[in-house]
């Protein structure tokens, strides 16, 4: 199963550069162990970020550098290869039936260690990093329900890890990343044979639209 | 000071750990050694890291790109004096880690440019830096690996150099800016004073521009 929906050039050339947010690049870690495209997409901006450093102009360095770094190499552990790879993993080829390690990592584990918090009917989220206005939420949604139309203050995110949703641009599966903009309205529905179950980024609270929704939005501060 | 490298050392007080009797090149280690001329030199430097300690070898690679990383820290807003201690530890990292390095996967300069890179984001933002385990059972493999050596490596980087040296200069000065501003596009449109559309315009054709002359199918 491979990602039929992927992030922009632009965010895949924020993450290899390293001036994505935290929790952006959260996103685009998880999807990219789930898409194999984007992986070497990175892969090449990252050569064209070596590439650029090979162009820099030389600064020279203060003092004695050689010398200072030479003095500090007896003290500098050294880090050993890891063992040998295990050969090609047989059940990767079923994505969603776990949670990549990136975002693992920041949940301590899998899902069984999410704390989910009720919105609606149906609909449960669980704060994962915020990294200044920029926050990164799981959502989980009973199969077929309807997450309340809304529109965003800013750019919004979202990564499927289960089951799958669609809106007006198309069907998200597992891996797929929907992007919405300041000036998109959607209104997701989950898939009706399971939980859906998401990873979201805005970076602007969401501007939930129709009376349940601005009543949540109220009530929840989102 | 470069003496000091070339004299094998007697005293086990300064002899590093890892330093295995491997002899290293001539003896001499004039000024034309200093100039590393390509990435495949460095390639081999860092082998020779990972696998003997090599400190001279680790002194080229140093002597070449520590001052290159330190213009980049400089570039991405550090003071001198910051930017001069984090070219250290980046170098520190490239000697500590040299065993990671993969000369199939990459070219080093890219490897030392993403050492740099996670240095920054963990000294200067104090953030994780969310990153895809290869080891990850969740990983989706590849469904077609490109050809996974050392020479296909090198014929691509230097495909990628011709395709970035060919690009117009607006995109040219778009990748590089993503590059060297930690600073979302939104806000070098601002700065450029040109439409966050046109900057992403450009990044965009310039990566398209950049597949298509590696010769890459996808959009």
């Amino acid at each position: 199963m491979s990602a039929s929906f992927h992030p922009s050039d632009e965010l895949l050339v924020a993450y290899g550069a390293g001036s994505l947010d935290e929790a952006t690049a959260l996103l685009v870690a998880s999807h990219l162990t789930l898409c194999p495209r984007c992986r070497s997409e990175v892969a090449r901006i990252e050569a064209m970020g070596g590439n650029l450093l090979e162009e820099l102009p030389p600064a020279p360095m203060g003092g004695d550098a050689l010398a200072d770094i030479l003095a500090r190499l007896d003290d500098a552990p050294v880090t050993l290869p890891p063992p040998p790879r295990k050969p090609a993993r047989a059940t990767a080829s079923r994505a969603g039936s776990q949670i990549p390690a990136p975002l693992r990592a920041y949940l301590g584990g899998g899902l069984e260690n999410v704390r989910w918090k009720r919105l609606t009917d149906g609909l449960e989220h669980a704060l994962v990093v915020e990294s200044g206005r920029t926050r990164a939420r799981l959502y989980r949604i009973a199969p077929g329900i309807p997450i309340p139309e809304h529109g965003h203050g800013g750019a919004e995110l979202t990564l499927v890890l289960q089951g799958g949703f669609s809106d007006h641009a198309g069907h998200y599966l597992v891996g797929d990343v929907a992007c919405a903009d300041d000036d998109t309205i959607h209104h997701p529905v989950a898939d009706t044979d399971g939980h859906c179950i998401c990873l979201a980024v805005t970076d602007a609270p969401l501007k939930l639209t129709g009376l349940v929704g601005r009543l949540i939005s109220r009530f929840l501060n989102l | 000071m470069l003496d000091f490298l070339v004299q094998p050392s007697d005293d086990p007080g300064t002899k590093p750990a890892r330093r295995k009797g491997r002899p290293i090149g001539k003896g001499t280690m004039g000024e034309e050694c200093l100039a590393l001329s390509g990435t495949d030199d460095a390639a081999l430097l860092l082998s020779r890291v990972a696998e003997a300690g090599d400190r001279e070898a680790f002194a080229r690679l140093f002597q070449y790109y520590a001052p290159r990383v330190k213009t980049f820290m400089r570039k991405l807003g550090c003071e001198e004096a910051l930017a001069d201690d984090l070219a250290q530890e980046a170098m520190l990292a490239v000697w500590r880690k040299a065993a990671f390095f993969d000369p199939s996967k990459s070219a080093a300069s890219t490897w030392i440019f993403t050492i740099a890179r996670n240095l920054r984001i963990d000294r200067l933002r104090r953030e994780r830096r969310p990153e895809v385990d290869v080891d990850d059972p969740a990983l989706v493999p590849d469904t077609a690996p490109a050809a996974d050596d050392a020479l296909a490596q090198r014929q691509s980087g230097e495909k990628l150099r011709q395709a970035l040296t060919g690009l117009p200069p607006e995109q040219a000065q778009i990748v590089a800016l993503s590059f060297y501003e930690d600073k979302p596009h939104a806000e070098i449109a601002l700065r450029l004073g040109i439409p966050l559309g046109t900057v992403k315009s450009r990044l965009r054709l310039a990566m398209k521009r950049i597949r298509a002359v590696l010769g890459d199918e996808m959009s």
